[in-house]
């Protein structure tokens, strides 16, 4: 599989790493993975805006045919979970599926999500578990 | 004031193997194992963990813990033998991770399991001399150990960060005393998967004499009794060392079993003593006194005396989760799925 780019990697840092999303000045739309425009009013003007570390899964899927990166963490669990104002889609660690549930309580970790084979970039992120 | 602990974070993977499944599958006697090293089961950190994943997880804790600012940190220190990079810091991934200001002094420490106490040395010098608000000492690994050797059966994996400042003090530095010396207990060089030992030299010339010699040469040259303190805490590479330590030293062992984690998630390595100091910030009353001694091969130790403040309730009370929130919160898993977790499986890459 043909992974996402070293300097793309580093720009998009603060969204994997933090969950820095952008709001909109003019209307207040937010969104994660964050916009240069606003697509809901045409604004340019956006700001930082910090989702919570926590929130609530909305669905999730359990995927046993997944791309070579993941080949090793079968199966993988993708979950749509609601932080804040967003739904953000992520994988889903620590917990067996069917333990999960619509409606429980869900917190973000930071997890190892791409390793470039043997000698490249090990790229981190966001992930979500179940909250103890 | 002097510098002191503002906050602290501490995180243990979930999954655990009893010691039982790795003695079954390398022919050794169970019951003989758990005698000798008095660890019942360990932490393995998740496939997708590692020491720069544990290490952000602490010190988020630790952060949310005393409502600290990110941008106030002005230090951030890493204690690790078990970097994912031989060249490029976990450090570095922290200020990021944390969302730090840019302005923060950075870099990771090795001096095998006691780097991150001297992370914490370091830090409260650079508080005390106001060259920095605030620092983060954090300590991490998912440590080595050969399959079917002594340390397969303690070689665990955790995370603890600690917030240094002299505002906000939950637990301040009364003083602190260091003892070094050139001695082969156990290494790894470049290159090599799992660490050696040198003959003989883990308990006596190299634990023992460090742990002892730290603690007593702290004592003798500030006057301390074993009646000041309500706590000892001492490295804990098994269940046996830091009991024998403080009989040594005189300590009661109903001073020193409430920081004992090790029986339950193995030795942490750069997170050991700092995480049974963690579980007894958890329970510890504003008056108490605290004896803490870290241990690195190679070999050192140093000792702190720290003073509980009003300020531990209120952080006591924090919505983190605790030490002990977290030995129970576990997976079981088999021999083979942690040789998995641990990336001990050759794959193609």
């Amino acid at each position: 599989m043909e992974h996402e780019s070293v300097p793309l990697y580093w720009r998009n840092i603060p969204s994997y790493y933090r969950l820095a999303a952008r709001r909109c000045r003019k209307c207040g739309e937010v969104y994660y993975p964050p916009v240069v425009k606003c697509p809901r009013c045409g604004s340019s003007e956006l700001e930082d805006f910090q989702l919570p570390h926590e929130g609530e899964l909305v669905e999730f899927t359990v995927l046993r045919s997944v791309p070579t990166d993941y080949m090793k963490q079968k199966p993988l669990v993708i979950g749509l979970v609601k932080l804040g104002p967003v739904k953000v889609l992520g994988q889903i660690v620590d917990a067996a599926p069917e333990k999960l549930k619509a409606g429980q309580r869900m917190e973000v970790v930071f997890r190892r999500v791409v390793v470039d084979g043997k000698y490249g970039l090990v790229m981190y992120g966001y992930k979500f578990r179940p909250r103890p | 004031m002097k510098a002191g602990i503002v906050s602290w974070g501490a995180y243990i993977p979930k999954y655990r193997i009893r010691t039982e499944d790795i003695a079954a599958t390398w022919g050794d006697d169970p019951a003989r194992i758990v005698d000798i090293y008095l660890v019942y089961e360990k932490s393995v950190e998740g496939y997708d963990e590692d020491a720069v994943t544990i290490a952000t997880e602490a010190a988020r804790r630790a952060l949310r813990r005393g409502a600290v600012d990110p941008k106030r940190i002005g230090a951030v220190y890493s204690g690790t033998e078990s970097k994912p990079y031989a060249v490029k810091p976990i450090s570095s991934i922290l200020i990021d991770a944390l969302g730090l200001a840019n302005n923060v002094f950075a870099v990771d420490m090795e001096f095998a399991c006691k780097a991150a106490s001297d992370g914490i040395v370091a830090i409260a010098g650079l508080v005390e001399s106001g060259r920095v608000e605030y620092g983060l000492a954090v300590g991490t690994d998912t440590s080595q150990g050969e399959p079917g050797e002594h340390l397969d059966y303690s070689a665990s994996s955790g995370g603890v960060a600690y917030v240094i400042g002299r505002d906000g003090v939950a637990a301040e530095f009364e003083t602190i005393y260091t003892y070094n010396s050139d001695t082969p207990d156990f290494w790894r060089r470049e290159g090599s998967p799992y660490p050696m030992h040198g003959e003989g030299f883990t308990g006596e010339p190299a634990y023992f004499r460090h742990v002892v010699g730290a603690a007593k040469g702290l004592m003798e040259r500030h006057g301390y009794k074993v009646s000041d303190f309500a706590y000892a805490v001492f490295h804990q590479p098994n269940g046996r060392f830091p009991m024998r330590a403080a009989s040594m030293l005189g300590f009661p062992p109903d001073k020193v079993k409430p920081g004992i984690v090790v029986t339950h998630i193995g030795n942490t390595y750069n997170a050991s003593a700092l995480m049974g100091l963690a579980r007894v910030l958890e329970q510890a009353k504003p008056g108490d006194k605290i004896l803490l001694v870290t241990f690195g091969s190679g070999a050192g130790s140093n000792a702190f005396v720290l003073n509980v403040t009003d300020a531990v309730l209120e952080r006591q009370k924090a919505d983190v989760p605790k030490v002990d929130e977290m030995i129970a919160d576990k997976i079981y898993i088999d021999y083979a799925m942690y040789l998995k977790n641990r990336k001990m499986v050759k794959l193609f890459e």
